[in-house]
């Protein structure tokens, strides 16, 4: 069975890459041994995050990207990411009614997750489904996620390129310096451009850059200052490139040009930064310490789930036995695992 | 992995009519009750369905039909489906279907129809008994 499913998905089978994301999704084991076996075919596809507030146009703007991707006959394949109803745990999942045009395109596969709050974010499978998809050959894969929790920040991390999108009067310029966003973005789209506001956007957010340029270089000048886990921690992105600021109307198609230009310049930035090893190592190393992460929680969180262990442990605390602390370390000690 | 599964419904509004309001209320309503829905908006055509039940592996499909149309659409997203080898997906639906219409309906295999009126309660309890996880 999984060789079976392992040479369809490769094969860029959609019943069964549908089912593996469903495997990977519900966080179930075999998913794990099949991205084992998958991960020597991935590296080939060109990634791209699109992230921002809700309603920004993000959804939009992916539409637009698949048929220009499909225009230079490159297999197309959306990740789109909505939230999770914190109340119910159910999500309605609705950015394929922006893409449906694509929906019967055998070129083009578009697949909605909900992001299930896993432990505060901090087992999202995103970077896994991401790869299954790289594995069986999907050339460009368009990750649409929401605002910038955790999970955001590890999947923008996985992409080559990521767009960050605002709209004029959202109070998006404040929002992305509280977020962290202006680290994350290579490419800052202003969509919405038809409502009034949006140069004065362009104009806030392009200060707050050059703001932001003046103390990277204060930085650099001071040199190295990080340990390994912080610079581990920040996104890998080309060196000397700028972000541009974009300007769109993503329903009328406006703007899209300069957008998917911007798009190739930013890919080939990345593929030159590729040639120096150095920076091939920086991006491994935050792959690997996504997955490491995730794999600790996991292993962590099904320990204390089995045979009682997380209501031994607190009741013991509360019996005023041991410390939280101890108890802590005890629990790691014994979680071990193959 | 901390192991957790959940229902994948696709809501989908085939035909010409715009009429959408019982396929968002059910859409939320499935939501509510814990689902994950998928929701495409109007005038999807079958093939639309079938193709995006596929990529979105789930587990039933809901089809909400307001123009008259449903005895040819409802069998083509099923007939579909069954060509794609996906005919484990549980094909349900609502909509203005005189009661005549429902015996054949049922024997294109549609599991399930509601006419309106039918409390959402009702349908989230027949979605719960009869729609499983796939995979
Ligand atoms: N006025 C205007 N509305 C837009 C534009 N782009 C998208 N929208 C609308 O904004 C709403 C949200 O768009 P969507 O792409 O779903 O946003 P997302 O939530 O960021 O994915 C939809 O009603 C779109 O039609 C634009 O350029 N101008
Ligand atoms: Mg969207």
């Amino acid at each position: 069975m999984s060789t079976e499913i392992v040479q369809k998905v490769l094969a860029g089978d959609v019943r069964a890459t549908a089912r593996l994301l469903r495997w990977i999704d519900d966080g179930r084991g075999e998913a794990r041994r099949l991205l084992k076996v998958l991960y020597p075919r991935t590296g080939r596809a060109r990634i791209i995050g699109i992230t921002g507030n809700p309603g920004a146009g993000k959804s939009t703007l992916t539409d637009h990207l698949i048929r220009y991707f499909r225009s230079r006959d490159l297999r197309v394949a959306v990740v789109a990411i909505d939230p999770t109803s914190p109340f119910s745990g159910g999500a309605i999942l609705g950015d394929r009614i922006r893409m449906q045009e694509h929906a019967t395109d055998d070129g083009v596969f578009i697949r909605s997750f909900a992001t299930r709050g896993h432990l505060g974010g901090l087992t999202s499978t995103t970077s896994d489904v991401v790869h299954a998809l790289d594995a069986g050959g999907w050339q460009v894969i368009l990750v649409e996620t929401v605002g910038v929790g955790q999970d955001e920040v590890d999947v923008q991390r996985l992409a080559q390129t990521t767009v960050v999108v605002m709209a004029p009067g959202m109070g998006d310029e404040i929002q992305a310096i509280k977020a962290g966003v202006l680290e994350i973005a290579d490419i800052f789209v202003v969509n919405k451009a038809d409502r009034e506001g949006a140069d004065r956007t362009v104009r806030e957010l392009q200060m707050m850059l050059d703001l932001e340029k003046v103390t990277q270089a204060e930085l650099a000048h001071h040199g190295p200052v990080q340990s390994l886990l912080a610079a581990a921690e920040q996104r890998v992105s080309p060196a000397g490139w700028v972000p541009p600021v974009l300007k769109t109307t993503a329903v009328r198609g406006e703007g899209l040009d300069e957008l998917c230009r911007a798009l190739d310049d930013h890919h080939q930035v990345f593929l030159d930064a590729c040639r120096d090893p150095q920076f091939v190592q920086a991006r491994l190393r935050q792959q690997f310490l996504d997955v490491f992460r995730r794999t600790l929680v996991a292993r962590g969180w099904s320990y204390l789930v089995h045979e009682d262990h997380l209501k031994q442990i607190v009741d013991r605390l509360q019996r005023g036995e041991a410390d939280p602390y101890t108890l802590a370390e005890e629990a790691v000690k014994a979680v071990g695992g193959p | 992995m901390a192991e957790e599964r959940k229902l994948r419904i696709l809501v989908a509004k085939p035909g010409l009519d715009g009429h959408d309001r019982g396929a968002k209320v059910v859409a939320r309503s499935l939501r509510d009750a814990g689902m994950e829905v998928i929701y495409t908006g109007l005038h999807q055509t079958p093939e639309m369905i079938v193709a995006t039940a596929i990529q979105e592996d789930v587990d039933a499909v809901g089809l909400s039909i307001m123009s008259g149309a449903h005895n040819v659409l409802f069998p083509a997203v099923v007939k579909g489906l069954r060509e794609q080898g996906a005919d484990d997906v549980v094909v349900f639906g609502g909509g203005i279907i005189p009661d005549d219409d429902i015996p054949r309906l049922a024997e294109a295999g549609v599991s399930q129809v509601f006419t309106p009126g039918t409390p959402t309660g009702q349908i989230i309890e027949w979605v719960r008994q009869n729609v499983r996880p796939r995979g």
